[in-house]
């Protein structure tokens, strides 16, 4: 590497004199050695998926669950440093609830990545701390109908001054990733981790876009997770891994805008259809080989 | 010693005036008050009704907020569902209301950080068990050390709180704790006006734990439902129109525009003895 030797990797918060900071770059190499995170916007609701590698076979399965409910309506799944994932998990959680605490109502996924990116740039600039060394997705919904004010009683007037503007669509589905420079962008669909560049091109394939139409439903969305899951895991086939995944839809969606795990009865047919897909490629391989 | 501070070495009297004792309590000479906290509610909902049957609890409030004699909020829901199995009935002071409202609120929103699947079930295949609901009782317990806590630090959440729901062992569960942080448990509670008018009609129905259990879901609403006409009849902080709901396995079934059903008001005339009238 060439930044090894030159003592500007030595401290966070310098510059090297092409404008890098090696320190955020180490950084962005501990992400990339973490299980597969993936999170898909699907045009109802989102998917956040891990490829949860098992580090011992003394460790309880389907145990210490790893993504994180951050508020009723948001979640995060992250890759990289664990215990800095834990600490991204808290701050996002205590964001939350200091948003509700001033505004009475669930805060908006743009909200939460704005004041998560700023959290992790913050330390990137200091020399007295690391930059966090983890890829965080952000995954939620923002209410569409109309959330009754926490704690508020009756109901104010329907249209008019002080009332609601009739026919605006608001809210949706969104998604974000956080990276350890601080760098955020909304995303379709995010891939981190080692199994990155598999997982992108598999989410390449997908219909994300909602403008399009025939964008991908969240039922078949939490198919696509568990299948890319599997298909970035195969360039580490000799480790055993657990999929772990999460939802989140609209009001009348079926998790109801609360983020939870996937069923299991569903999990496990999207696991099946992974696997089945997984080796009727290799049928075909086989074929064109033969 | 003596401790009080005008009276501490001071400067002579006849040279730089008399100690300035105003900013002292009135009771030491001074101008101000003791430090008060609430004294009374401002706006309040009243009576809270709750009956439990072989399978449940029914809950309900009228949806009448007062300011004083005024009725100022007619669209007010006293009922506050928890989770799957408990919900809270709110009588008092509507603004305290609001602040445990939010607090439950955020406790719901702690509780389900460690996710859970949306079919959650008490127990399950392979030991993998979902992280279990708050039952009625948990809740019950944390809202009756907020109020002893509240009273204790002579600042109380002036309410009447009833806690209906299903306990740990999926029991019909039903508990009040109100702003002395006094808790209380029967078959049937009321609160406000209802602890006069309503609880004498709810234990002729279910005079004790052994009748609740043999008490049917349509008989429990039903006289529920006779409690808030009656309620309706004689208290003046009251409406006809109230939420009503049914805490049991299934869930909790919540309705809040319910409307009362069949009023006589025959016996009206026969009442004498209030206001102008001339017996």
């Amino acid at each position: 590497m060439t930044s090894i030797g030159t003592g500007y990797d030595l401290s966070n918060s310098v510059f090297s004199p092409d404008g890098r900071n090696f320190q955020v770059e180490y950084a962005v190499k501990a992400v990339e050695n973490g299980g597969t995170a993936i999170g898909i916007r699907c045009k109802d609701g989102v998917v956040l998926a891990l490829e949860k590698l098992v580090t011992s076979k003394l460790l309880k399965k389907d145990a210490n669950k790893r993504i994180a409910t951050v508020d009723r309506n948001a979640g995060v799944v992250h890759s990289g440093l664990l215990p800095d994932g834990r600490h991204f998990v808290s701050r996002a959680r205590d964001e939350a609830s200091s948003w509700r605490g001033t505004y009475k109502a669930p805060i908006p996924g743009s909200a939460l990545a704005n004041r998560m990116g700023a959290y992790v740039q913050a330390y990137t600039l200091y020399n007295s701390v690391r930059p966090f060394g983890i890829t965080a997705i952000i995954g939620g919904y923002d209410a569409e109908t109309e959330l009754s004010v926490d704690g508020a009683v009756g109901n104010g007037p329907k249209v008019g001054a002080g009332g609601k503007t009739q026919g605006v669509k608001e809210g949706g589905p969104f998604l974000y990733m956080v990276e350890p420079s601080g760098l955020y962008w909304g995303y379709y669909g995010a891939a981190t981790g080692k199994g990155r560049q598999a997982a992108k091109a598999e989410l390449e394939k997908l219909k994300l876009d909602p403008k399009e139409g025939n964008c991908i439903s969240l039922e078949e969305g939490v198919k696509e997770a568990a299948r890319i899951i599997y298909v970035a895991h195969e360039d580490s086939k000799d480790k055993e891994f657990e999929l772990e995944m999460t939802w989140i839809s609209s009001m009348s969606g079926p998790t109801k805008g609360r983020h939870e795990e996937v069923p299991k009865a569903l999990r496990e047919e999207a696991e099946r259809l992974a696997k089945k897909s997984m080796e009727g490629e290799e049928e075909e391989e086989e074929k064109m080989e033969g | 010693m003596n401790h009080f501070p005008e009276a501490w070495g001071r400067p002579r009297d006849e040279i730089y005036g008399a100690y300035n004792p105003t900013y002292l309590p009135s009771s030491l000479g001074g101008a101000h008050q003791p430090t008060t906290r609430t004294q009374s509610p401002i706006v309040t909902g009243t009576s809270v009704l709750a009956l439990k049957f072989s399978t449940g609890v029914v809950i309900a409030a009228d949806n009448l907020a007062s300011y004083g004699s005024l009725a100022r909020f007619t669209d007010v829901h006293r009922l506050k569902p928890f989770n799957k199995r408990a919900v809270v009935g709110f009588g008092g002071d509507v603004s305290d209301m609001q602040y445990l409202d939010r607090l439950l609120n955020s406790l719901d929103v702690e509780e389900n950080y460690t996710s859970s699947t949306g079919d959650s079930k008490q127990g399950g295949e392979e030991g993998l068990v979902d992280a279990p609901l708050m039952s009625a009782k948990n809740l019950h317990t944390y809202l009756a050390k907020v109020m002893y806590k509240r009273r204790t630090d002579f600042n109380p959440l002036w309410n009447a709180l009833l806690i209906v729901g299903l306990d740990d062992q999926s029991q019909p569960f039903l508990a009040s704790a109100d702003l002395l942080g006094t808790t209380f448990s029967a078959p049937s509670l009321a609160t406000g006006f209802g602890a006069h008018l309503a609880q004498p009609i709810l234990r002729r129905v279910v005079p004790n734990e052994a009748a609740s259990r043999e008490l049917s879901r349509e008989k429990a609403v039903e006289a529920i439902k006779e409690c808030m006409k009656v309620l309706f009849y004689r208290d003046a902080r009251s409406m006809n129109e109230y939420s009503i709901a049914v805490v049991d396995e299934n869930g909790v079934e919540l309705s809040e525009n319910e409307k009362l059903e069949n009023q006589s008001w025959a016996f009206a005339d026969r009442i004498k003895g209030y206001g102008t009238q001339v017996v």
